[in-house]
């Protein structure tokens, strides 16, 4: 550090910093977008492999051979559920019984703070129905749960089926030394939530249930079962649960594990593995799989009904059956023999799954990247908004300095006061508020007034707000202190950049994918922006980068990737919907993407588009 | 026995209860006692003659002043509300708690060494037991046996929820009896068969009895009991049909030549609807148990003509059809609320199922120190209003010496769920007080529930020697109200652990970035930085010291 304490050389290279700096953040964000696509290339990643020793070693047997009588039993619940119009809570109930089984039923209700247009309700009433298969000679303290979810039409009948043929299977075998909870949720997601914070006796997102009756200790792994055909040619792993948490990757490894063993064709994002890396089509499908991968842990929402399981610590994933159009086709039977050899070998676990690793990107699902590997990525981005905050620093220094050695230190004001960086500051932040609070709560009104549904209001507002914030408080600062000085945007700039740069590195060492989609699209103009450039290029440039831009690239990018493009108009309604579920999924089971992106990113941005029209 | 050559003074008795349940699954439930009145803790006189007594626990009791003495093993969890209540209960894992003697001093040491020793005699890990799971309970463990010592200074209870029971505890346990494994009931005790069961419990109690009705003299008594509940679904292949082979892979052909009685009773109260018995035995028997007047079919082993013409008894029960069960008084369960690595509360929820009668019951709870309770947040709660305790004695746990200790008298109302709950915030461990070997977390003993439950029926107050042996472990005091001692569901809680690999990895970080990051930065915000004048040649700092000397201005 005499680099640092030597003035002269300290001079040396902040000049270089400073005289530099553009290039370097240049180079920085390229090397930054081209890191990041490196790490869907099959020489950098990792070949997964099992961590735990207690999944890895132990051998298990599958022994399950009753396809047929999950069959049936589908087609038996299948004809209940549509004659109860919804869950058949009784035959449910008789039905786990029988398979002696301890049954316990928990209703729920909860109003939804506007309606849910895609799942179409408002009031949700349900039940949901559990069996605990008592592990003998254990003491209620371990548990595993197999979750299949009641859902509306013909579909995931044969998940359920499945699910009580496993029961009646299991509940003869004597190896068990953790119990088992079999649970049939109604309402996909809220019917999952009830049950969870029942379990958990918590109350986090006002959601009314009536308490528990039966539970059986900590629960150490959960699978949710979604399968809605008799046939099917492949498994798709869902791993991206609540706020982009992962499941241990060690689930990921059992499941892939017990694919190979079984000869099941395994999907992670609907898409099989190709062995071709070395081409240019097995290099873009490994991209495309990890971009998935991406925007998906990156919405923050839960992917399947896993996804809430992870806020209580408990490693979950989703499995669901594929019917596709391929030749090869896998019966029921052999995902009951798949299940039951991941449910034993998590059985043997001896201590939580903690082996492996939580944060991570799989570009297949015999690859992954570490945190280790992709935070770099990130770094890179960060590093350019601390270069120009750096830069502005000096910037703001020098003058002063030069103004100890001048004759009057009076005559020199001393920096911007506080007002004129606290203004913008505060009333970006307002808008912020009322972004975040308003259009939930002024919907009423909206409705009233114009001819539009609950829904539509809400996002509506939501739009509504987000552009008059554009043009609220751009002149604020000048209401207190007249015009603004040279030195008042650039201490604006500085704090600006140093307060984007501890959000986007808090959000990428939580939710590593969000970040980085934010940090890609923001760096670039927040880096450059200053009041001296020509307002209306600058100003596009700014919109298009802004947010919620960023959330519409996403849904169109999205589109792309599952291969299933859409026009303008129609990206736009989906731009829509994913701003109400985004709302829904913060009041529902508590998502915080809404939030951080009404509350902080937002407000960030308009801090720059402050600056942007300094005058 | 020097003084009584002809006849023995100690006797033996040997019985199998069999209880059909309702769920379809079979309990059965041995008692083996031992009765010898003999008087160990005699300061002058040492025992030295043991006969039917096992005599490494007869060296015990004496050398170590024990007046009463209950260890339990057991795996897995009586299920009160599919199986009703048991004879004995138990909790899951290890459990011991022994009265010493007034005469002890220290109680602690001896309570040390004893635990030590049993740990030996048993095969388990009883040598765990030290003071940080060790208390005292004021009201909830009283002596079962003669006398009425009150001051439990001289009480040590402890459980060990983690404790696995196996062979290996059956074996030292099947050792203590006259008999052994050799002859009588005890030969249905095999091991593959025992622990291919959803229950197990084995159990010693030894304590001071009457040796008769008048209470003229004082006796040992050492119960040994082992209960077992066979599943229907993994034992009994789906089938509600029974029969000894079918449980234990043996038959009865002989009673325990010691014994002065044998014998098997089958409860056929709920006979013939339920189910039907062979062979049939005219032999019934009546006896009040756990508040209701239960039938029991009794073969005794004694009589050759029990055996048949086989010279083997295989009871067989067949099922005939389902009944429902009435819900058991009094049940609880346990559970930790709350997520997260840092809070939590713990629920204890008591159920009275009487549709009319209120009874206290005296909830204990003993938590490790680890889980710091916080004593304020507790709250009772009967249908929904707050349920004053009448009595609450506490002992708050010290760190890494003692736990929590919480006892506490709680009027149930009729057909009401009390919940009783209470916050923690998890301790940080010291790095080597976690286990070393893969763990499923941190357990939390039982809460024992223990209450006197109205009684359907008249209790049977009387003190005979007839009477089953069942039926007489509690003694009962009055006529309109059975003891009952109900345990919980040990807890499993997971504290904040480390990752274990990662502090040398951490050490090393941050070691390098101390060393070198903070230390110069330190250095460079702390330190005043000044310009260096340059140094004066010789010939001028001469010139300067002459000049100074003369008094004129000095040369820069």
């Amino acid at each position: 550090m005499g680099l640092l304490s030597d003035p002269n050389r300290r001079k040396a290279l902040t000049n270089l910093l400073t005289r530099l700096n553009a290039p370097i953040c240049m180079v920085c964000y390229l090397a930054a977008i081209v890191w990041f696509m490196g790490l869907a290339f099959e020489p950098f990643t990792l070949r997964t492999y099992m961590s735990e020793n207690a999944m890895g070693s132990t051998m298990v047997e599958e022994r399950f051979s009753s396809g047929e009588r999950a069959l049936s039993l589908a087609k038996e619940f299948d004809a209940h559920k549509t004659k109860a119009g919804g869950m058949p809570v009784e035959w449910l109930v008789k039905a786990m019984q029988a398979r002696g089984l301890e049954v316990f039923t928990q209703s729920f209700s909860r109003k939804l703070p506007f309606p849910d247009e895609n799942k179409e309700r408002y009031m949700v009433r349900g039940t949901n129905v559990y069996g605990i298969l008592r592990a003998p000679r254990a003491p209620r303290t371990e548990a595993l749960v197999i979750t299949a979810p009641c859902s509306p039409g013909n579909s995931n009948n044969q998940a359920v089926g499945l699910l009580l043929a496993l029961a009646q299977y299991f509940r003869n075998q004597i190896f068990w030394a953790k119990d088992i909870i079999f649970l049939v949720n109604e309402h996909d997601l809220i019917g999952m939530q009830a049950w969870l914070e029942g379990y958990h006796h918590t109350n986090i997102t006002g959601m009314e249930y009536s308490p528990l009756q039966g539970r059986a200790g900590s629960i150490q792994a959960a699978l949710s079962l979604e399968l809605s055909s008799d046939v099917i040619t492949s498994l798709d792993l869902i791993l991206e649960g609540l706020n982009g948490q992962l499941p241990n990757l060690d689930l990921a490894n059992l499941f892939y594990a017990f694919c190979q063993k079984l000869g099941v064709l395994c999907t992670i994002q609907g898409k099989l593995q190709r062995n071709d890396w070395d081409t240019a089509e097995g290099y873009t499908h490994a991209a495309q799989t990890m971009m998935l991968m991406v925007l998906k842990q990156a919405c923050g929402r839960s992917w399947g009904d896993h996804g809430l399981f992870l806020r209580y610590h408990i490693e979950a994933a989703s499995i669901r059956g594929i019917n596709g159009f391929r030749h090869y086709k896998m019966d029921v039977a052999t995902i009951g023999r798949l299940l039951e050899g991941m449910v034993r070998k998590l059985n043997n676990l001896l201590e939580r799954l903690h082996q492996s690793y939580f944060f991570y990107l799989l570009p297949s699902l015999s690859r992954f990247v570490s945190i280790g590997y992709y935070m770099p990525a990130f770094g890179l981005l960060a590093v350019i908004l601390l270069l120009r905050a750096l830069d502005l620093w000096v910037n703001l220094g020098a003058p002063a300095l030069e103004a100890v050695d001048g004759v009057t230190e009076a005559e020199q004001p001393s920096g911007p006061g506080v007002l004129t960086v606290l203004t913008p500051v505060v009333i970006s932040h307002l808008t912020g508020v009322a972004l975040y609070l308003l259009p939930v709560h002024l919907q009423e009104m909206a409705v009233e007034h114009f001819p539009v549904s609950e829904t539509e209001a809400v996002v509506l507002t939501a739009v509504a707000i987000y552009t008059a914030g554009l043009a609220l408080p751009h002149n604020t600062q000048r209401l207190l202190s007249g015009e603004g000085t040279e030195q008042g945007w650039k201490v604006l700039k500085l704090t600006a950049l140093l307060y984007l740069a501890v959000l986007l590195g808090c959000t990428a060492l939580i939710n590593f994918s969000l970040g980085f989609v934010l940090a890609v699209t923001l760096v670039p103009i927040t880096a450059s922006m200053t009041p001296h450039m020509p307002k209306a290029l600058s100003a596009l440039a700014m919109v298009l980068l802004s947010p919620a831009f960023t959330i519409l690239y996403c849904v169109f990018i999205y589109q792309e990737l599952i291969e299933a493009p859409v026009s303008v108009s129609e990206g736009w309604m989906l731009f829509l919907s994913v701003i109400s579920q985004g709302i829904l999924d913060h009041a529902l089971y508590g998502s915080l993407v809404y939030p951080l992106l009404a509350l902080f990113v937002y407000p960030c941005w308009l801090m720059f588009w402050n600056i942007l029209f300094w005058s | 026995c020097s003084h009584h050559p002809g006849k023995a003074r100690d006797q033996f008795q040997e019985e199998l209860v069999i209880r059909p349940l309702h769920s379809g699954d079979i309990y059965a439930s041995f008692q083996f006692r031992t009765l010898w009145d003999t008087d160990f803790l005699q300061e002058r006189q040492k025992v030295s003659h043991y006969r039917l007594f096992p005599k490494s626990l007869g060296q015990v009791l004496s050398k170590f002043s024990v007046r009463e003495l209950h260890i339990s093993f057991t795996q897995g969890f009586w299920r009160t509300m599919q199986w009703g209540q048991p004879f004995i209960p138990s909790p899951p894992g290890a459990e011991l708690w022994v009265w010493f003697h007034d005469t002890v001093s220290d109680v602690d040491g001896n309570w040390k060494e004893l635990t030590n020793v049993l740990s030996g005699i048993f095969c388990a890990s009883l040598n765990f037991i030290d003071l940080t799971n060790t208390v005292q309970p004021s009201a909830s463990f009283k002596p079962l046996g003669l006398g009425n010592a009150t001051d439990h200074r001289f009480l040590r209870y402890a459980t060990l929820p983690r404790e696995i029971v196996c062979t290996e505890n059956l074996t030292p346990w099947k050792k203590l009896l006259p008999c052994g494994s050799k002859a009588g009931l005890s030969v249905l005790l095999k091991s593959e068969k025992l622990f291919h069961s959803s229950f197990h419990s084995q159990a010693v109690h030894i304590r001071p009895v009457c040796q008769d009705e008048q209470c003229t003299s004082k006796a040992w008594e050492l119960r040994q009991t082992l209960n077992v509940v066979f599943d229907l679904y993994t034992s009994g292949q789906g089938k509600k049909e029974w029969s000894l082979f079918k449980m234990f892979s043996r038959t009865l052909t002989e009673a325990c030549p010691l014994a002065t009685s044998s014998k098997v009773y089958v409860d056929i109260t709920d006979n013939p609807e339920l189910f039907e018995l062979s062979p049939a035995t005219p032999l019934l028997s009546q006896a009040v148990v756990l508040g209701d007047r239960r039938t029991y079919s009794v073969f005794d082993l004694t009589r050759a003509e029990t055996f048949g013409q086989l010279r083997s008894l295989n009871l067989l029960l067949r099922w005939k059809g389902d009944s429902g069960m009435l819900r058991p008084l009094l049940h609880a369960e346990r559970y930790v609320a709350g997520f997260g690595l840092q809070t939590g509360e713990i629920h204890t929820v008591i159920y009275n199922n009487h549709p009319y009668r209120a009874f206290p019951v005296l909830l204990m709870d003993s938590v490790p120190w680890y889980l710091q309770l916080y004593i304020h947040t507790l709250t009772v709660t009967s249908k929904s209003r707050d349920n004053k305790p009448s009595y609450i004695h506490y002992q708050p746990a010290k760190d890494r010496h003692r736990p929590h200790l919480l006892e506490m008298l709680i009027q149930l109302p009729p057909h009401s769920m009390t919940e009783v709950t209470v916050q923690f915030e998890r301790a940080l461990l010291k790095w080597t007080e976690y286990t070393p070997d893969p763990n499923h977390g941190f357990y939390v003993g039982s809460s024992v529930v223990s209450a006197l439950v109205p009684s359907m029926v008249a209790m049977n107050t009387n003190f005979t020697q007839d009477q089953p042996l069942f039926s007489s472990f509690v003694p009962v005091k009055e006529e309109s109200s059975y003891f009952v001692r109900v345990y919980t569901e040990p807890l499993l809680v997971n504290l904040p652990t480390p990752d274990f690999s990662m502090p040398y990895n951490v050490i090393c970080l941050t070691c390098t970035v101390v060393a070198v990051g903070y230390g110069s930065f330190y250095n460079l915000l702390t330190r005043t930085f000044q310009v260096d004048e340059p140094s004066l040649p010789l010939a001028k700092r001469l010139a300067n010291l002459i000049r100074r000397i003369r008094g004129v201005p000095l040369l820069a």
